[in-house]
């Protein structure tokens, strides 16, 4: 695969090469499987990141008809565990000694005759389905009460179920019930063109439409050799930095609202509703849909008042902000929050703000730059608390640097064409990569003989902190819990795809 | 704390005065779906139909040839058939408030048979008043729904001040809000959700994946939006429908604004 240093190996040499990447720094992002061809057995691949400015290592294992199976890997790399469950209910793949042997993606009950991401699986076939318990950590002593909060919850709310332990005020265990909303995205690629997968990744997260179509854009830029033009990179920044302010304005409104700081909520939310209103007049949609494309942009975009619009809300923002952070009601209920330690974000796999948040300085626009990003000045902001308000620090500071982005990609926008042709290869395969507003994302885009595409696969940035937020409401209070959920800024979509 | 007070009475009121004045929408710039002009098709073009993902556009081949069909209920607005339409026949267009009752409004007819206008349904009115209580249900949406459902209650919008408020109980729900294409998973909650709402109530299909699945229809694990699982008073296409479309749409199921959008055609 292309932007990747891949190694092939024999399903035995699998935790050996692991354990190697882990010594050597590395860091595991992602595996997933695939058919390379109906009928026969699936490939397994590991996806990990070494260094800044090198290639991604990736470990490539081709499993044999007659064992279906791998060791789990889930007890020495716990971050690996969510994936391992999704290749066994996805792909039908065992992974044996796994600490969590459960179904993940799919619920229990859901049968399906033969594993949904296996091509011969028929395009239009519903899963059958009859709801069954599910299982749940075991529970000793009258005083512990069980509260199953969702799917349907409060408010406008996305639908998920978290099952609460404890006793009065005091959360002894947390435990998500995730995937309810699982549309099976992945499949919904194969067999389409690049030119229309790109309205599918727009859709994986509404939020994050600029980051996931951009990471898949990349991937198939990468897969096919294409290079786009200047131009279209520089707007590429301009549109994922318009992303990231109107995510983390909403994200400081909706703290706000769980920290009841009303007329902060109100101010947040207004801001946010102010760049999705520029959003819209200067790229027809307020989500910033429908301009991305493999090869660069379907349309040019005029931007000359932006950077004058801009400048007039910036003071209004910063103003905002520095209120935040004086204001003791509110940030009495964030500092020590939701602790996250470093070694926890790192083993669990904690992604984007969270990490940072945690200490961990790594932000894919700086150590392995797209776009424009090399040409532009960046800080990353780490903070090293772990808690809602390291959090929302980090996302504060991530405001900053946005605008300030905006303000250089505007300035040093080249003139020229805005997109390449792009013409994909037969069997082509490539890596695409994006820091979304809510963390990593990860596109792998293996295209076939006819150059559509045969599998895509999709490692979105709320997979990876929901699989962390657990280990931060354990041994915490019921009071906190919706400051806690609000500091992560995740997204349910993204996360059940 | 009291910074915040003198904060809010110095930023002064931020609520747009629309619907109340036609131009303070504020969706200026925000493409809508795609205007249709069929008498400029030309002969055994397939272009539109050919990069429609979730096959809003097609081709019906009758006595007189092929003719092109379109259903405004599954269409995304990813506006890529105006970009490769030669002749225009499809355009980008400002048209958003696609709010409607009938299904059937929301698919492109030849010949529009004059409606009448929407008669007042005296039992909303008599039930409702004015004032309307919402139960969301998110069911299996890409979140771009529920970002813009959030916008409501932004002091933009302020939905409150026209009597509508999102409620947490289905109990005291009027009005159940559906977004997403209705996974496996959350068929039964939905349904459950529905059936602990007091009579009179009503369903409304908000955004194309409820309204017929759009790009995310069907598949091993999702429904085609709400057809065949609940009977839906209003369908509100959109890939998502803006905040403005939302209020929209709202009205139109009080009978307070007018429906725009009948046999497929925009009217305004």
């Amino acid at each position: 695969m292309r932007a990747t240093a891949e190694q092939i190996l024999r399903p035995d040499e699998v935790p050996q090469a692991c354990r190697q990447l882990a010594e050597d720094g590395a860091r595991l992002q992602m595996a997933y499987a695939w058919f390379p061809e109906p009928g026969e057995p699936p490939e397994v691949l590991y996806l990990a990141d070494r260094k800044p400015h090198e290639p991604f290592p990736l470990l490539r294992c081709r499993l044999s008809s007659t064992d279906q199976s791998l060791p789990s890997l889930a007890t020495r790399i716990p971050l690996l565990g969510w994936y391992e469950r999704e290749m066994m209910d996805l792909c039908g793949i065992t992974f044996h000694g796994h600490p969590e042997p459960y179904p993940l993606v799919l619920h229990e009950g859901a049968r399906a005759p033969i594993p949904p991401l296996d091509p011969r699986y028929p395009g239009d076939q519903l899963i059958p389905f009859s709801a069954e318990p599910w299982q749940l950590p075991p529970v000793e002593g009258g005083d512990v009460q069980v509260l199953p909060f969702g799917p349907v919850r409060g408010d406008v709310l996305e639908s998920a179920q978290i099952v609460f332990y404890y006793v009065g005020e005091a959360i002894l265990h947390c435990h998500p019930r995730l995937f309810f909303k699982h549309r099976g995205m992945e499949k919904r690629f194969e067999g389409l063109s690049p030119a229309l997968g790109v309205l599918l990744a727009e859709r994986i997260s509404g939020v994050d439409s600029v980051a996931h179509s951009l990471a898949f854009c990349q991937a198939v830029e990468t897969a096919c050799d294409c290079e786009i033009p200047e131009r279209a990179k520089y707007l590429r920044v301009v549109l994922a930095e318009m992303e990231r302010l109107y995510n983390h304005l909403h994200y400081l409104g909706h703290l706000c609202h769980t920290t009841t700081l009303k007329v902060g909520e109100a101010q947040g939310k207004l801001l946010a509703e102010q760049c999705k209103q520029l959003n819209g007049v200067f790229t027809g949609s307020r989500f910033l849909r429908g301009l991305l494309k493999p090869g660069g942009l379907r349309r040019d975009l005029d931007l000359e008042a932006l950077p004058h619009r801009l400048r007039r809300l910036e003071p209004e923002i910063m103003t905002y902000m520095q209120s935040l952070e004086t204001t003791n009601s509110h940030l009495d209920r964030l500092i020590t929050t939701g602790h996250l330690p470093q070694q926890t974000a790192f083993d669990e796999g904690a992604s984007g703000p969270i990490k940072r948040a945690s200490g961990i300085d790594r932000d894919l626009r700086c150590n392995h730059p797209y776009a424009a990003y090399d040409r532009l000045a960046m800080e990353i902001p780490v903070r090293t608390e772990g808690d809602a308000h390291a959090r929302a620090q980090v996302r504060m500071e991530e405001i900053n640097n946005s605008i300030s982005l905006l303000l250089q990609a505007l300035d040093d926008m080249p003139q020229g064409p805005v997109e390449a042709a792009l013409s994909a290869p037969p069997g082509a395969e490539g890596l695409g990569w994006c820091e979304g507003p809510r963390g990593s994302i990860y596109y792998c885009v293996h295209l076939d003989g006819a150059g559509k595409l045969a599998r895509v696969k999709v490692k979105s940035a709320s997979f990876s902190n929901w699989r962390v937020f657990p280990f931060t409401v354990h041994d915490t209070n019921m009071m906190d819990y919706a400051i806690n959920e609000a500091s992560f800024g995740l997204t349910m979509a993204g996360c059940d795809r | 704390m009291p910074i915040w007070t003198l904060f809010g009475i110095k930023r002064g009121v931020a609520t747009s005065s629309w619907p109340g004045r036609e131009d303070a929408d504020v969706q200026t710039g925000v493409l809508g779906l795609p205007r249709f002009q069929p008498d400029r098709c030309q002969e055994h073009c397939r272009a539109c139909a050919d990069c429609c993902l979730p096959g809003a556009i097609g081709i019906e081949s009758g006595s007189s040839g092929e003719r092109l069909t379109l259903d405004y209920g599954k269409c995304i607005a990813c506006q890529l058939c105006t970009e490769v339409c030669p002749v225009d026949a499809l355009k980008k267009s400002s048209d958003w408030a696609f709010g409607v009752r009938k299904r059937e409004d929301l698919v492109w007819t030849e010949a529009l048979a004059s409606k009448p206008a929407q008669e007042l349904t005296a039992k909303i009115q008599s039930c409702f008043g004015r004032s309307l209580h919402i139960r969301h249900v998110d069911a299996g949406s890409c979140n771009g729904c529920e970002s813009e459902l959030q916008a409501l209650n932004n002091p933009y919008y302020n939905l409150h001040r026209l009597g509508i408020f999102f409620t947490p109980s289905p109990r005291f729900a009027d009005l159940l809000l559906v977004t997403g294409s209705v996974t496996y998973a959350m068929r039964e909650p939905l349904l459950e959700t529905y059936n602990a709402m007091p009579e009179p109530r009503w369903v409304m299909a908000m955004g194309t994946c409820a309204v017929s699945g759009g790009a995310t229809a069907g598949g091993y694990s999702c429904a085609h939006g709400l057809e065949g699982i609940l009977p839906v008073d209003m369908y509100v296409p959109g890939c998502p429908p803006n905040p403005a479309a939302m209020i929209h749409a709202l009205l139109v199921l009080l009978n307070r604004a007018a429906q725009l959008v009948h046999g497929g055609h925009y009217a305004k």
